[in-house]
């Protein structure tokens, strides 16, 4: 890929986060941190490729170890986090008789 | 095709389910299904990535990502609601570090190969990655120290701080550069080594109150050192999910110190002043005590039964006191009576943006009833009863009235336009910001002393006899 290429890609992807993620309410801030979050845990992807083509190198060998770890432990904590707090998230069962609350 | 043309396919699969699952992030009803797509996009990256050609050994990424996995999963599961902020620091730490680790494995790679300078694009990546990703690291660890209150909460600070960490930025961008000219790899561990000093000096001067800030800011920063790898690696995906973190982190930023009344600048690089404004303790300007008005529970409730609308502003304070099922229940009896109940929640009413609205979602207030501040303030004129609990800065008239108070310019909850404000309060001690509030002595105003979820729960019993 050319760094041309990259460079559309990274500001075209800024610009689709800032749209989306603008529209997220307030009340939901919490679960979008935790969300991204886990997202970001996309370097996992990174550090499977520098640890799967780690040909017995020292330094590859160790870093990739810790940045799977690392990364398995953001992608699976953050989006089981983020699920755990969004089943909470509730409609009122029934409407009200009463008042407009 | 070949194998990689089907791997890109996949990601690109996986960016799309990234960017769908925050799209349905926006409403509370789809929010669920989004988070569950953008999980099963990272599955389809990872898999994807398991099959590259470049990939050989599986059994140490077999073993590290069981280990990680199965910690991460188990800590969340685990992880109390009001523990979020910190759970959510150390998870950003770690890809934070997994960033930094990945370059510095790149580094050492090129080194390894004979070469002896990176090429520009790999040396701004790599050296991008290793020290935001070090200072993410470092940064969220010790916030998470602080919210876990491992780490005193309040701003550590020492003579010369600005100065001593922009010489140390210097130097690790000196080191950086010369460290792409001439490969030698304990040069960019001395980098990162320095990199993580920096991300804790950065946060150990920054206070409890302003964590929402600082979160947010390392979210950030841990996205870009992703997307920076992608750069590295040439992956198109760490690209795009790094950048959309990027994005995100960078707009919860600014939101969260706009709610707070700062700028991100003096968040980051100066600590609270605190002080200022109407003295300390509840004396007024020439030194005599103010008045301050009680109120008991059984009044109170008498009072809540005959309203037509109360509104209940939330501070951490209740959540503190473990309040929010006692809170939850005085809501519903009121409903029930047919008072209209609604809750107020300023942006920065927990320890991170949106906190509040998930401690009470779990204590099963339905989100119908939370309004955000915007919504919240035309209302206040038209409300009975404010109960204010465990809040105290967000409320404070002095951010709207007050020249000299240094909450001044911060956006509040109007409480005191309503017709009558009562404040659940363990004592007279001041907010965060330390702050004198001088709702606490206005004439419409009663206080209602102790701890919150005990005032509640006998609130509650007195509501029902009435």
């Amino acid at each position: 890929m050319s760094l041309i290429t990259e460079l559309v890609i990274l500001v075209l992807a800024a610009w689709v986060g800032i749209e989306v993620i603008s529209k997220v309410p307030q009340m939901l801030h919490t679960p979008l941190m935790s969300g991204t979050n886990a997202i970001h845990g996309v370097v996992i992807v990174g550090a499977i490729l520098v640890l799967g083509a780690a040909a017995g190198g020292t330094v590859e060998t160790i870093c990739g170890i810790v940045a799977v770890a690392f990364g398995a432990a953001n992608v699976v904590g953050g989006f089981v986090v983020t699920d755990r707090m969004l089943q909470m998230f509730r409609r009122r069962p029934e409407p009200p008789k009463e008042g407009q609350g | 095709m070949t194998r990689a043309d089907l791997i890109q396919i996949a990601y690109l699969v996986a960016a799309f389910c990234f960017i769908l699952g925050l799209r349905w992030l926006s409403s509370p009803r789809t929010a669920r299904k989004g988070n569950l797509v953008a999980a099963l996009g990272m599955l389809i990256a990872i898999i994807a990535t398991l099959v590259d050609g470049r990939v050989v050994g599986y059994t140490w990424i077999a073993i590290a990502a069981f280990v990680g996995g199965s910690i991460g999963a188990l800590v969340a599961r685990r992880v109390q609601m009001t523990a979020m902020p910190q759970l959510v620091a150390l998870l950003n730490g770690l890809g934070g570090g997994a960033a930094a680790l990945i370059a510095i494995s790149e580094y050492h790679v090129a080194g390894a190969a004979g070469e002896a300078r990176l090429g520009a694009v790999i040396a701004v990546s790599v050296m991008f990655s290793t020290i935001v990703g070090s200072i993410s690291f470092a940064g969220s660890l010790v916030a998470f120290g602080k919210l876990q209150e491992l780490l005193p909460g309040r701003p550590i600070t020492w003579p010369l701080q600005t100065v001593i960490n922009g010489l140390g930025a210097i130097v690790v961008l000196g080191l950086a550069a010369y460290a792409s000219f001439n490969i030698h790899d304990p040069l960019l561990w001395l980098a990162a080594g320095i990199a993580l000093l920096l991300g804790v000096s950065a946060v150990l001067p920054i206070g409890g109150a302003d964590m929402p800030v600082v979160i947010a800011f390392l979210n950030a920063c841990t996205g870009l050192a992703a997307a920076a790898t992608g750069f590295a690696l040439n992956n198109s995906l760490l690209i795009i999910a790094g950048v959309l973190v990027g994005a995100s982190g960078t707009l919860l930023t600014q939101l969260m110190s706009k709610a707070m009344n700062r700028s991100v600048a003096s968040v980051l690089f100066g600590a609270f002043g605190g002080g200022g404004g109407g003295g300390g303790s509840g004396v007024s300007a020439t030194g005599e005590a103010l008045p301050v008005l009680e109120i008991s529970a059984s009044d109170l409730a008498a009072q809540l039964v005959y309203a037509r609308r109360v509104m209940i502003v939330p501070g951490y304070g209740l959540a503190v006191a473990q309040a929010q099922h006692p809170v939850r229940e005085l809501a519903d009896l009121l409903i029930e009576r047919g008072v209209s109940v609604a809750f107020a929640i300023h942006p920065v009413a927990g320890r991170m943006p949106g906190h509040m609205n998930v401690l009470l979602a779990e204590a099963d207030v339905p989100y119908d009833q939370l309004l955000e501040m915007e919504e919240a303030n035309p209302d206040f004129p038209q409300t009975d009863i404010v109960l204010v609990i465990g809040a105290n800065d967000v409320v404070n008239p002095a951010a709207r009235d007050d020249e000299n108070s240094p909450l001044y310019g911060m956006p509040i909850l109007e409480v005191d336009n309503a017709e009558n404000v009562i404040v659940f309060k363990r004592s007279m001690a001041s907010g965060f910001a330390g702050v004198e509030n001088m709702l606490f002595h206005d004439p419409k105003t009663r206080m209602l002393f102790g701890d919150a979820r005990k005032s509640l729960t006998q609130l509650v019993q007195d509501v029902q006899a009435v």
